[in-house]
Formats: structure tokens, sequence, C-alpha cells
């Protein structure tokens, strides 16, 4: 069982601090989100939970161990993170792109091994990219690309999987498509999955639990139905909306006000809330 | 037929997945190869056809053939592979850690220190007559230190919280810029006629190989090559990005250092012994890459061979098509790499 936790960790970029003394637990074996506003450091508590940055103080527990005196490929073996708008090389296939995610089980002569084969072929599946795993991971479209990047952080046969923004540049179908799979990720193999997410509804649908992050620290935390409400999202991100049930999942959906045509000349009034 | 086939033993302790178009390409390049040696081998002031060449390789000439062919010319071509494969296999490994197709060590400034080292040593241990106080021999440690040098100076200069690769490419092209300064200074400052024989050799030339030459550059090569293939994977890695690299475990800035002592490696040897033959650094990986793609397993022993074939067919036309003069190989590849060079630009632009 791998657990994420975070003991008053402070993030910062040169001096200025992101976030100030954090403690979180990320569930085990659950989607949980990340929400906030552009700059309000969620990506960067992502990447400091993957080791890409390191804390300023405070310290990140990876099952009970403090991450940075765990040995890199030790962590690689048990957390994989998908960063944002990753780019690849000309010229490299979905095949030799997917291998790569068994870096931190490779040595340079056992470079593919049944077991590497088999958990390869099995990404590829699941993502169901099997089919173009020979094509040019330049030459495929948005959504195929992200599921491509997705099969290597899959390839790595983690139990925990971070990601930044997974569906960023990706229209809607495609943004479907992709939370789609790390939904079924989730209930099939039973992987705890982070993201960061800006699309507030789609987080409400696919998350059991969010995080919001406001002013260096965690505004909220909870299931999206025990915390989404207008009062958050005022605080959170300065806006003013209803909060409704999804008429498909019943799941939280917030519907701004401001401005836009209006059907039949009615609007409904506009409920003025202050943040907490 | 199946594009891959996975080569397993002792129970997949060793194990690789070969590209099977990938190792078509090799066996045609290494036949391109054979076929540019035997040519090379027989044309000059005495030619032979390719077939009598061959067979005076095995010992069926006459010994003046074989004086002509094994003594003359087979350290010339030996070297001129051995510093095309060298050029190639640094100017791929740049590329990888600058995450850029236009990266080479001519851009970052390698070459060029290890050019004023050699001005700088012609320099210095000259006497009035304009003869050598030390043996030639020294010349090429004196390049590789000029490498090593500015490849130091590149590491230092674009170091900040780590290394980041266009901080590398910005530093390097002003080390490029200095150390062109420097050679034309210490050149000027020199007496003329050992600027006419520096200037020669920055431009890169193989002229006056020899087989102690050979048996220097050809174990040095070889090692250099085999850590290279032991480095493939962290190559592959590196080309992802710095996140993902890090991301699967990679000590990225420890393999980055290695990498660049070994690109230095590469270059401070086939610098040392032809001088700053241009542009093959960049041309080579590229072709490679457009071939095989940039799976390094694949781009790195190609690009050894297009780089030997490079300089050794610059070599080649450059001492047999305007006899009695030579012609540096070093400018033959700048004519074909400078217009490439600026295709490669043109491109970026548009894309």
């Amino acid at each position: 069982m791998h657990v994420l936790e975070t003991q008053n960790l402070t993030l910062s970029y040169g001096e200025q601090i992101i976030l100030d003394q954090l403690n979180l637990t990320i569930p085990y074996g659950k989607i949980t989100v990340l929400i906030g506003s552009n700059g309000c450091g969620k990506s960067t508590l992502l990447r400091s939970m993957a080791r890409l940055l390191k804390p300023l103080s405070g310290s990140i527990l990876l099952d009970g161990k403090m991450m940075s005196k765990l040995p890199t490929k030790e962590i690689a073996q048990k957390l994989a993170i998908l960063p944002q708008g990753p780019v690849s090389p000309e010229g490299l296939t979905v095949l030799q792109l997917v291998k790569q995610g068994r870096y931190p089980y490779q040595k340079w002569f056992k470079q593919w091994s049944s077991k590497d084969e088999a958990i390869v072929h099995h990404a590829l599946q699941s993502t169901g990219m099997t089919e173009l795993s020979d094509r040019l991971v330049d030459s495929l479209s948005g959504g195929q690309r992200q599921r491509a990047w997705i099969a290597m952080t899959l390839a790595q046969d983690t139990d925990t999987i971070l990601l930044d923004e997974p569906t960023t540049y990706l229209d809607l179908t495609h943004q479907i498509e992709v939370l789609d799979l790390l939904f079924e990720l989730n209930e099939k193999d039973n992987r705890t999955v982070v993201m960061v997410l800006h699309d507030i509804n789609l987080a409400c649908r696919y998350a059991h639990y969010m995080i919001a992050v406001k002013d260096k620290a965690v505004y909220a935390q909870g299931k999206p139905e025990d915390i989404i409400n207008s009062e958050l999202v005022k605080g959170v991100f300065n806006l003013d909306c209803i909060v409704v049930p999804d008429p498909v999942f019943e799941t939280p959906m917030c519907v701004p006000y401001g401005k836009g045509r209006v059907m039949n000349g009615v609007k409904k009034d506009v409920v003025h809330v202050h943040s907490r | 037929m199946r594009k891959y086939k996975s080569i397993r033993a002792f129970r997949d302790q060793i194990s690789f997945l070969i590209d099977r178009k990938a190792f078509k390409y090799h066996v045609l390049f290494f036949f391109f190869l054979g076929l540019v040696f035997l040519l090379s081998a027989g044309m000059g002031e005495q030619s032979f056809s390719p077939w009598k060449t061959f067979n005076i390789l095995l010992g069926n000439g006459s010994n003046f053939e074989s004086m002509v062919v094994e003594s003359f010319r087979m350290p010339r071509i030996l070297i001129s592979i051995l510093v095309g494969i060298g050029l190639a296999v640094a100017g791929a490994i740049m590329q990888a850690i600058l995450r850029n197709p236009l990266a080479s060590p001519d851009v970052t400034g390698i070459t060029g220190g290890a050019s004023v080292a050699v001005v700088l040593f012609l320099a210095i241990f000259s006497n009035e007559s304009n003869a050598l106080t030390v043996s030639v021999h020294w010349m090429p440690l004196a390049a590789f230190i000029g490498a090593t040098i500015v490849a130091i100076c590149l590491y230092l200069l674009s170091w900040k919280n780590g290394l980041s690769p266009f901080r590398l490419v910005l530093v390097g092209i002003g080390l490029w810029a200095l150390t062109k300064a420097l050679t034309n200074l210490f050149m000027i400052l020199g007496p003329i006629h050992q600027a006419a024989q520096a200037n020669v050799w920055i431009t890169g030339s193989v002229y006056g190989a020899n087989w102690s030459n050979v048996q220097i550059l050809a174990p040095i090569t070889v090692l250099l090559l085999l850590i290279t293939l032991i480095m493939t994977r962290h190559l592959n890695i590196q080309e992802l990005g710095e996140d993902i690299a890090l991301g699967v475990g990679a000590r990225i800035e420890r393999q980055r250092l290695g990498l660049l002592i070994l690109c230095t490696a590469f270059i401070g040897s086939a610098v040392a012994f032809a001088g700053g033959v241009g542009f093959v650094g960049l041309m080579a990986p590229h072709i490679a890459r457009k071939l095989v793609g940039s799976s390094f397993g694949n781009l790195l022993p190609l690009s050894a061979m297009i780089g030997a074939i490079l300089v050794l067919l610059a070599d080649t036309i450059g001492r047999t098509v305007f006899l009695p003069i030579e012609v540096p190989a070093g400018v033959f590849t700048a004519v074909i790499g400078a217009p490439y060079f600026i295709y490669l630009l043109y491109r970026q632009r548009n894309a």
C-alpha cells in the first residue's frame, strides 16, 4: 500500500513562498483532484510530491518513509508522474516511448525482459494504443498522444500516478476519453490517481476526493459533494456561481454568472456570496 | 513479418529489443562504408579498381601495390573513419543533452576550444626556424585539454540550480565566438607560415595520418563507443525532457555531466588527429534520425557509420579530384554541411 503524505511542507520558487506548512494525506486507491486558480501552486504541489521540486522545508512521505531519503529509482517503481505538456523527440514510435517507462527496472544489458514486454503490452492495451504502437508519436492526434504518454507512465507499473493537467489543449471529446481512461485504471487496478484539473465540473464528476488550494494553503478538502458550493467557488476562484446537481451524474456542477445571452428574456438574479 | 525481434538470454538477464527496419539500414550502410573504403583505398595517383584493391588487401598484390595501399593510404582512411565516428557520436550525444537537433559540438565551442589549444601549441613550442621543439605527438593532448577547458567553462557558466539545456546553448554559442576570436588572435600574433599550417589544421584535414596515430585513436574510440552504448538508455530518457527523466528515476545531473565528458573525449580525440572537420557532428546524427528515428540504440551506430562515410568521402575527394593540390576534408564537409544547416534552420522556422 503506497500512501502519499506531506508534513509541514513549504514550497518556494527562489525566495517566493508558494505553499506554506502544508499537511495533507492523499487517500489510497482513490482519484484525488487538485483545484485552484492559475498560479495558486497546485501544479507546484503535485510536482513536489513527485520529487521534481525540492521543498524549502518539511517533507513528503511515501509509505511513511521520507521521500528525500529514498533512492530515486525505488520511488519511480511506486509512483509515476506525467508532467504538463510533455514533448516527444522527433521520430519516436509509440512503442519506443512506452518502453521507456520501464527505465527504473532496466539495466544496460537487461532492457527487454519478458516482464517488460508483458507490462508494456498491458499498458498499450489499457490505453487502447496497441494498434497505434508503431506510429510516430508526433503523427498522433492530441488525445492519442496523451494516451501514449499515459501508457508510458503505466509501464512504470506503479500504484500511484500523478498527472499535471492531463486534459490541457485537448478538445472536449478527448478530455472525456482521457479522464474515462484514468477512471477505469482506478476502478480496475485500484491505482491511486492524483491530478490537477482546470475544469471544476469534470473534476467533481471523476474525483473521489478534492483539494482546493488558495493563498499558499489548502482552502478546503473532502468529497466534491461535501465541499463544492457557491461559497467555495467564490472563495477559491473569486467567481459568482450557483452549484446545481449535474443532470447526468448528480455530482456538483458549477454554473457561473457573468454576462451572456439571455433566453426568453429572463435571467435569474445574481446571489452574491461573500467569501469566508 | 513482425517489426521487432526480442533477444533474450540467461533468463532475461540479458535482453534487448531489435528494430528490424533499423537493422536493415545498419547492414546497408555497413556495406556502403565498405564500398567507400575500397574506393578510397584504390584511388590516388596510382589507381586500382575496388576488386583489385580488395585483393591487394588480402595480400595478393605486388610489394609496391601493398605499400601504396597499406602504408600510405590505409592509416589515413582509418583515421578518417575513426574521426567521423567520434564527431558523429559526439554530435548525437550533444543533441540528446540539449534536446535540440541544431546542437552540435561545433556550435557549443568545444571543437573551437581544441582549435585554440592547437594554435597555442604551435605558437609556444616552435623555435625561430619554425621547427617544433617538442614531439608532435603532444598535439592531440593539447587539443583534448582545450576541448575539456571549454567543456568545463560551458558546464560552470551554465550551472544555476542545475543544468538547463537552454542555458547550455546560449553559453555555448558565446564560447564558440570566443574560441573563434582567440584562434584568430593567436594566428595573427604567431609567424605567418605557422598561421598557414594552423589554418589547414583548423579547417580539418587527415593529411599526414600514420599508423601510430591509428594505434592511439582506435582504442580510444572503441572504449568511448562501449561507454556510449552503456549510456544509451540514459540518452533516450534525457531526450524526453527533464521532468520525465526525473520522474522515471534518472539521475539527470550526474548523467548530463557524464555525457558531456564523453562528448568532450570524443571531440578532443577526433579534433586532435584531424582538426576541426566541421558539420559532421550536426549532419550525421540528423540524417540517421531521419532514417531510423530517435531511439538511440538505433541512432548511435547508424550516426557513427554515416559520420565515417562523410569524412572518408570528403578526404577521398579532397586528395584525388584536385591533384596535385590536396584540399582539406573539412572544406568538403563544410560545403555540404553549411547549406544543410541553413536548410535545417529554414525548416525549424516553418515548424
